[in-house]
């Protein structure tokens, strides 16, 4: 299945404010995603990025507009998203299997009734696709850290997503599983043509993967390629220097 | 009820069974302990153990307010302090920075006091003493309509929103992104459970009945794998604890509820102690 796969499609950010209170969170943020484009999102803590998120999920009131554009006509229509986040806030005793955990994003039938076959292999062959077939009747609390990034990401392409919004995925995950986690991620990119959001803090990394990179703090202080981005004077005033390609190798924070 | 009177009869060939009290009683034991069980295991996924412990406690006010207000019995004042008590305590929980045990606990020690303040004006807090530990003779048969018609609509209620609590429970913003509205789903089961909560209080005591919730579901997790079973599990060890804490207490001659409460306390060291092994 290919998924808007002209590219002309987009996700626009205009003017959004989050505010507690009557203290802005953030303010004035305007940005764009392309679909078959990762665009990364960067700043230093307290900027704002999982407040941004937050809004983009529905799950914090803001002002603003948040449109999906759509690649055939040029209409807006509903955006469907999809989200990795960066960890799982749940008592790692709590009885929940990966494919109660995985049945229950997309079936409203109650798990604690069992699973039905055809939901069983459904969710199987998603789990295969992310090699992670072998966890279906694990523990969810009883998953590593990459295990988890690869059943969360599973559990966030279906329904396809317009958008699908990773928040610091690679946390907890050791350098292998962080490798197979971006390849999968590109060729998600790819093969869906989905636009992704990636917050991250691992500049090296998203040096090679992102295609654009947006920079916050509070709003958005610069956006472009990585390499555009990496030399402006608000890279340098946020991370303390500016990238050389031949540093590249330190370059990780 | 004389229908299910006589099965009772011909099922339990006991001697505490030929009373209708204890008929009435046990009938009430098998509504209640099923919706205690199912409500518990989102309860304590939720880490809402406190919230409900505060519950129970917010039902002295709800007393008081019915005496008041010179209702005969004091249940619909109950039913609707608790609902509100528990929206309040989840909007203020969401709404500020403080901590939920500080919030709860606020709450909590509010209720209880204004309850007892009001009560115990002129000297006859006793009076309303048996409502601290329960008395499940109380039970009528109009009562136990109600508790059936009550453990009906939660478990429809259950059927749909179970999902989505519990991928809330796993991350709020996950289920956002699935577009479940989180404040009303967490809505929806505070209310079921202040309805549970209030509605059992006369019978198992205000200050057990939170264990009730809880220890079946508590002692559940200790051993099962995955939802199918925590579910199962939870209504089984609710189910035999109260239908067990029943009996004992009428030989005995103890409170029920404690009773009820004393053996899903054994069942949790019990499933603790296998799980560890």
């Amino acid at each position: 299945m290919i998924h808007n796969s002209c590219g002309l499609c987009k996700v626009n950010i205009e003017n959004l404010s989050v505010y507690d209170g009557s203290e802005a969170i953030i303010h004035d943020v305007n940005m764009e995603f392309h679909c078959g484009e990762l665009t990364a999102l960067i700043g230093r803590n307290g900027s704002g990025k999982t407040t941004l998120i937050k809004a983009l999920l529905g799950e914090r009131k803001h002002s603003g507009k948040i449109t999906y554009l759509d690649h055939s006509d040029g209409k807006i229509k509903k955006l469907i998203t999809g989200y990795v986040p960066q960890q799982l806030s749940f008592d790692k005793s709590t009885p929940v299997s990966v494919l109660d955990f995985m049945a229950a994003t997309v079936k409203s039938r109650p798990v604690w009734l069992g699973h039905k076959k055809a939901v069983r292999e459904a969710v199987q062959r998603r789990l295969d696709d992310f090699s992670a077939g072998h966890l279906t009747d694990k523990s969810l609390g009883d998953l590593s850290g990459g295990e988890l990034q690869r059943v969360l990401l599973a559990a966030a392409i279906e329904p396809l997503p317009d958008l699908l919004i990773l928040d610091e995925p690679v946390s907890g995950v050791d350098i292998n599983g962080l490798d197979t986690f971006y390849r999968k991620v590109a060729e998600l990119r790819h093969k869906y043509h989905m636009a992704i959001l990636l917050v991250s803090h691992d500049l090296s990394l998203i040096k090679s993967y992102a295609d654009r990179i947006v920079l916050m703090d509070r709003t958005v202080i610069a956006q472009g390629t990585p390499d555009e981005v990496y030399q402006t004077e608000a890279f340098r005033d946020t991370f303390g220097y500016t990238f050389k390609e031949d540093e590249s190798n330190e370059y990780s924070l | 009820m004389n229908t299910l009177y006589n099965i009772l009869e011909a099922l339990l060939p006991f001697s505490f069974i030929q009373f209708d009290f204890m008929k009435n009683a046990l009938l009430a034991v098998l509504l209640v302990t099923p919706l205690f069980g199912m409500l518990g295991t989102m309860a304590v996924n939720n880490k809402m153990a406190f919230f409900s412990d505060a519950l129970g406690h917010s039902a002295m006010t709800g007393i008081a307010l019915g005496v008041m207000l010179g209702a005969g019995d004091p249940i619909i004042c109950m039913l609707a302090f608790g609902v509100l008590f528990g929206l309040g305590i989840r909007k203020v929980k969401s709404s500020t920075k403080a901590s939920a045990d500080t919030v709860i606990s606020v709450f909590s020690s509010a209720a209880m006091a204004l309850g007892i303040v009001i009560l115990s004006k002129n000297g006859g807090f006793s009076k309303y003493s048996s409502y601290l530990i329960g008395d499940i003779l109380t039970v009528s048969p109009s009562y136990i309509k109600v508790l059936a018609a009550v453990l009906a609509v939660s478990y429809v209620v259950w059927y749909f929103i179970y999902n989505r609590l519990m991928l809330l429970s796993i991350n709020p913003s996950l289920s956002a992104s699935r577009g479940i509205n989180n404040a009303l789903t967490e809505n929806i089961f505070v209310v079921i459970v202040a309805v549970a909560v209030m509605l059992s209080i006369r019978q198992i005591g205000m200050l057990t009945i939170n264990s009730l919730l809880i220890l079946p579901a508590a002692s559940a997790r200790n051993i099962a794998r995955d939802s199918k079973q925590y579910h199962i599990l939870s209504t089984v060890i609710a189910m035999l604890c109260g239908v067990f804490g029943l009996i004992i207490s009428f030989y005995a001659d103890t409170a029920a509820g404690a009773t009820m409460v004393l053996l899903a306390a054994a069942v949790y060291f019990a499933t603790y102690f296998v799980s560890k092994n």
